[in-house]
């Protein structure tokens, strides 16, 4: 038994290294192609994400200090170590610390260059974290008040799908989603869109390379993020419960185009009220009543 | 791996035109001929863009920032001139403050005539301008 968890951990981190930034690429292209539809244009090819990258490799790459270039490797290096630590089956904390680490290093990378939208970027980076850690942090807790379990593969393995006793911190959590997938109205350090009254917020110092190695990060961001999102609806018990997470998954990247594309950009200080007293009151209300009810 | 063509990343930079050829590229934006297609984005940032799009004549007050905007950009880069002022100073090149055609500050890769230029021949103007842009990127292989 002991065995097969470990043969089941490693096929998840290797599967996870090499197909996640496919599916991560190919879900921003979808995006893309959705997203002009929405707006009545016919949009780029589904691969262009694909292309995009394999354009920024190939320009010269211009750095403004060595440190941050070396800082932008770190991020991408967290955001994968947080995927194998979740794909393995391993603690959700340590995923959700894992994940934290590597914003914290993307802002580093844009505080290391001399420019003031890289700077204004990074500032609100910093206030958007502020918006969606605790909500990351109750999801942790409240996996563990209603499966017992911070371990994936034992939240996996619990009697029911997790989003029966937390249904409203799944409703928090796509709320909050916006802010990490870079999209209105959260995107306010940096948007997946070219323009923004902030040049390119926390990228706008990162060329060619540098930018790539962001792109394909963010590319496995997003395939987390949705395992996350699998992870309350799956059961292993239950079968068909994993062919809903997959469907759900899909269903709630697609919300998020329509809210992106229906919604304008906030300031700042609405974005944290909105997700203090809605989302992370949504949140705690959740997992209270699944402590004394359950 | 795919062609570098395949994702121009464009930067606007509005010299001093009379707005006319500027509202013609924002045109080319929109649904009706909707440049994403081709993978053009309009990017602000001159350290993510392959492609400049200038329009209006430089002047005294700008060409600093004209020189420094394409000094920003990342090799291989293209540069075109949006209209005829862009291309040689147009109606305004008689006036004390102007220098003449982008050309006066920093290479020139296309021109695009017109007043204003159309959208289709902005867009034709690109093309032209991904073809340079190929052929920097393959003069900066044989380099390395
Ligand atoms: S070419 Fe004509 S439309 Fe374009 S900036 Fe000059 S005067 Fe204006």
């Amino acid at each position: 038994m002991a065995n097969m968890t470990f043969i089941w951990a490693v096929v998840g981190v290797v599967a996870y290294i090499i197909l996640a930034p496919f599916v991560g690429g190919l879900l921003a292209g979808f995006d893309r192609k959705f997203t002009a539809h929405m707006q009545g244009r016919k949009g780029p090819p589904v691969l262009q994400p694909f292309f995009d990258v394999s354009k920024l490799l190939k320009k010269e790459i211009t750095v403004v200090n060595k440190g941050q270039r070396f800082l932008v490797v770190c991020f991408l290096l967290f955001i994968v170590i947080t995927g194998c630590l979740f794909f393995a089956g391993l603690d959700l904390l340590m995923c959700f610390f894992a994940l934290t680490t590597a914003a914290i290093f993307l802002v580093l990378a844009a505080y290391s260059a001399h420019s003031a939208y890289s700077h204004m970027g990074a500032q609100r980076e910093l206030l958007q974290m502020l918006c969606y850690e605790p909500i990351i942090l109750l999801i942790a807790v409240g996996f563990y008040v209603a499966t017992d379990s911070f371990a994936v593969t034992g939240i996996l393995h619990g009697t029911v799908s997790p989003i029966v006793w937390l249904p409203l911190l799944f409703i928090a959590f796509v709320m909050i989603l916006p802010a990490k997938l870079g999209k209105s109205p959260f995107d306010i350090s940096t948007s997946h869109h070219a323009h923004q009254e902030i040049v390119k917020g926390v990228t706008t110092e990162l060329a060619g390379g540098n930018l790539a190695m962001v792109e394909i990060a963010h590319w496995y961001e997003d395939v987390f993020l949705l395992g996350v999102i699998f992870l309350f609806i799956a059961n292993m018990n239950h079968w068909w419960t994993i062919i809903l997470g997959v469907i759900v998954c899909l269903v709630v990247y697609f919300i998020q185009t329509l809210i992106d594309n229906t919604c304008a950009r906030v300031k700042w200080n609405e974005m944290l009220r909105f997700t203090w007293l809605v989302a992370i009151a949504l949140g705690v209300t959740n997992v209270i009543l699944v402590y004394y009810l359950r | 791996m795919a062609d570098i063509t395949k994702s121009p990343w464009i930067m606007h930079y509005d010299a001093s035109s009379c707005n006319g050829c500027d509202i013609e590229v924002l045109a080319c934006l929109t649904p009706l001929y909707d440049v994403e297609r081709f993978g053009i984005i309009n990017t602000g940032n001159p350290k993510h863009a392959d492609i400049l799009l200038i329009t209006g004549s430089v002047n005294t007050q700008n060409q600093e920032v004209v020189k420094q905007l394409y000094e920003q950009m990342p090799e291989p880069k293209v540069v075109v001139a949006i209209g005829i002022c862009a291309c040689n100073g147009g109606v305004f090149k008689e006036c004390y403050n102007v220098l003449g055609g982008v050309d006066k500050v920093i290479p020139v890769d296309v021109y695009v005539p017109g007043c204003a230029a159309r959208p289709q021949s902005i867009v034709d103007g690109v093309v032209k301008g991904l073809g340079v842009l190929k052929e920097k990127r393959e003069a900066m292989k044989k380099k390395a």
